[in-house]
């Protein structure tokens, strides 16, 4: 299959600040990509290229087997979704969702009934028929983002684009959002990039996840894959939570100070490392040869989650233990953590 | 309890509004301004409309029928016709250039605009005088040429541009910096082209802000007194606009004339103020939302 979107290690400066340091990035056709990062990583920008927006210093954005760098705003045909809308104030819901069909050229231009159905086809895609003459002030932050994905989607785009779609939303109608959006690209198809920097967003929504950091991807995968396999210390510790340890690896073995926590060591990379753990990963136990003991010395509890803060020697950060079983440890009770998987990292 | 505790129940005395003001405060608050605005505003503008029927209805028409006053007025409004949607048009590029670009010299521009506030009236006209006048820079150009500036139509309605100017674009700059630049890029990005982005997002944006400006800049380039006093020559029948004629008249001892035509400039700001009132009353939503948003 053809690629939709090549991005070819794209560079941007503004002023005196890089936003994008050499980006590269494939998106296939249909697929639901999430850019994921923490406020200026360069997220907006990146998406803002692929519109056509901004400008690159460097590198090439191309639609299939076209570069866009010759394409006008109206011959990349992207549909773009802005973080507040960007609704026109002016002009009613129906108008709002016209108005790109009426942009066209004379020639290319539908006829006003063609345009009307156009417009309460895609009312009904998004689910807000009977609202054609309301004005953007009159509807609420959910509806107003609908109308924007509709009036997107009206000049049947190559490429759809989001920009934090959830962002201005309150909890409750972002989770409901979240769910009928990739419920919509599964029926729509269309090929889907948005920004976002809510982890739990871009890992429940997209195929992929692209995570930004200061102006570089470091890591593109599935859900699974970057939760799981995370390629870079920055990725394991912005995608949940995880515990940091300084080790030193010999051979199979990890050692915190002198006592070995984790075996079974493939990667070939003896010295210092450090070990990323998550909470869910640390298990107490009765015995075993390779343990971790510490203090408990806070128990929390976070919704369905009870959670120990257990304090190691040698270490300043307590760790965060998730707690599985029924059974809670005291505080002040002296207990033994064993890893049950972890992350290592050659210390840099 | 120990005696220390703070005495809550003895403490305020006197009683206050929610707003700490006293009634005394604030019945003196209002009472100055109703004085001020009766002395200094409505007692004038009235005392214009008595002069002017002090003589009698007939009077009244004979000052503005007669053929000087009609030339009067009819300069004033094709000044006003030509220099208004003159102004609108730079305006709203200088608006826009300095709400939606980043550019070297943008404060600069910015001041520039507010000059003909801060300059005396009088100093526009003189200006226009040294370029334009018979001993100007332009001068002999000009005469070779056979074109008159100063002491024409043409010097009055440049003049009227400079002192005008600023009222558009002052109404519409903090407006659109406020809007910011989103709705043109989506208009942009749904395949707009930049002039159907200009009339049907970015004007109906402003349009209200545009409107106010207009009218603003409409009553002072009729009412213009100072720059035009300058370049006009005041010729009668030919360079006197109606401010220009009324001091005429009054200077020649026709009280009554003069304020005659001085009440249809009073009137026509009588007018503004009334249109201004009523757009505000009858579109106050629609304002108050395209400001909001």
């Amino acid at each position: 299959m053809s690629v939709a979107v090549t991005i070819e290690t794209i560079e941007k400066r503004f002023e005196n600040f890089p936003a994008l340091r050499g980006v590269s990035l494939d998106i296939q056709p249909g697929e639901l990509v999430a850019l994921l990062g923490p406020s200026g990583s360069g997220k907006t920008t990146l998406l803002r290229l692929i519109a056509g927006l901004e400008q690159a210093d460097r590198g090439r954005v191309l639609f299939g087997e076209t570069d866009t760098h010759d394409l006008s705003l109206r011959e990349r045909r992207i549909g773009f979704v802005f973080q507040h809308y960007a609704l026109f104030k002016t002009m009613n819901v129906a108008e709002n969702i016209a108005f790109g069909l009426r942009s066209r050229p004379h020639r290319a231009r539908p006829g006003e009934s063609e345009i009307r159905k156009r417009v309460s086809d895609l009312l009904e895609l998004v689910q807000l028929q009977g609202l054609e003459k309301r004005y953007p002030s009159q509807l609420s932050g959910g509806q107003r983002q609908r109308v924007a994905l509709a009036r997107a989607l009206a000049i049947e785009p190559r490429v759809l684009l989001l920009d934090e779609p959830f962002g201005a939303l309150d909890a409750r109608v972002r989770k409901d959002l979240r769910g009928w959006l990739r419920e919509l690209h599964g029926r729509t198809g269309h090929t889907t990039v948005f920004v976002t920097h809510d982890q739990e967003e871009a890992l429940e929504l997209a195929d992929r996840v692209a995570i930004l950091n200061d102006g570089k991807i470091e890591q593109v995968g599935s859900a699974d894959d970057v939760y799981d396999h995370p390629a870079t210390p920055f990725v394991c510790e912005f995608l949940g939570e995880a515990n940091k340890l300084p080790v030193k690896v010999v051979g199979s073995l990890a050692f915190f100070g002198d006592r070995p926590v984790l075996g079974g060591i493939t990667q070939n990379q003896g010295g210092l490392a450090s070990l990323y753990v998550r909470p869910q990963h640390l298990r107490i136990v009765d015995e075993t040869p390779l343990a971790l003991p510490g203090t408990v010395e806070h128990l929390r509890r976070n919704g369905p989650l009870r959670r120990a803060e257990v304090a190691v020697e040698g270490l300043k950060k307590r760790l965060d233990v998730d707690l599985a079983s029924q059974v809670a440890p005291a505080i002040g009770e002296r207990v033994r953590l064993r890893i049950t998987h972890g992350n290592l990292f050659a210390a840099a | 309890m120990s005696d220390t505790a703070p005495p809550f129940v003895a403490a305020p005395v006197r009683r206050k509004s929610a707003h700490g003001e006293s009634l005394g405060v604030r019945i003196a608050l209002i009472a100055v301004s109703l004085a001020f605005l009766l002395l200094f505003l409505a007692l004038p503008l009235a005392s214009v409309f008595v002069e002017a029927s002090a003589k009698g209805w007939e009077a009244y028409r004979a000052a503005i029928t007669e053929p000087d006053a009609q030339a009067a007025i009819r300069l004033t409004l094709l000044v006003a016709a030509i220099a208004v949607p003159f102004n609108i048009v730079v305006g709203v590029a200088a608006a826009w250039a300095i709400a939606k670009f980043e550019f070297r010299g943008k404060n600069l521009l910015i001041s520039l605009i507010d000059l003909p506030f801060s300059v005396s009236p009088v100093i526009a006209g003189l200006v226009f005088v040294l370029l334009f006048g018979a001993q100007g820079y332009f001068g002999p150009w000009l005469q070779a040429h056979d074109i008159k500036i100063v002491f024409a139509v043409p010097g009055l309605i440049l003049a009227t541009i400079f002192v005008t100017f600023p009222f558009v674009a002052r109404e519409l700059i903090p407006h659109m910096q406020s809007l910011g630049t989103a709705d043109e890029e989506a208009a942009l990005t749904l395949g707009a082209s930049p002039w159907r982005v200009f009339f049907r997002v970015t004007l109906p944006n402003v349009k209200w802000s545009l409107f106010y400006g207009v009218l603003l800049c409409n009553a002072r380039a009729m009412g213009e007194f100072g720059a035009v006093a300058v370049v006009s020559g005041k010729i009668r029948g030919l360079t006197n606009t109606m401010p220009l004629h009324i001091e005429i008249l009054y200077n020649e001892y026709m009280g009554a004339a003069a304020f005659a035509v001085a009440s249809l400039l009073a009137g026509l700001a009588l007018v503004t103020l009334a249109l201004k009132t009523f757009l505000e009353w009858r579109f106050g939503d629609e304002i108050a939302a395209s400001r909001r948003h």
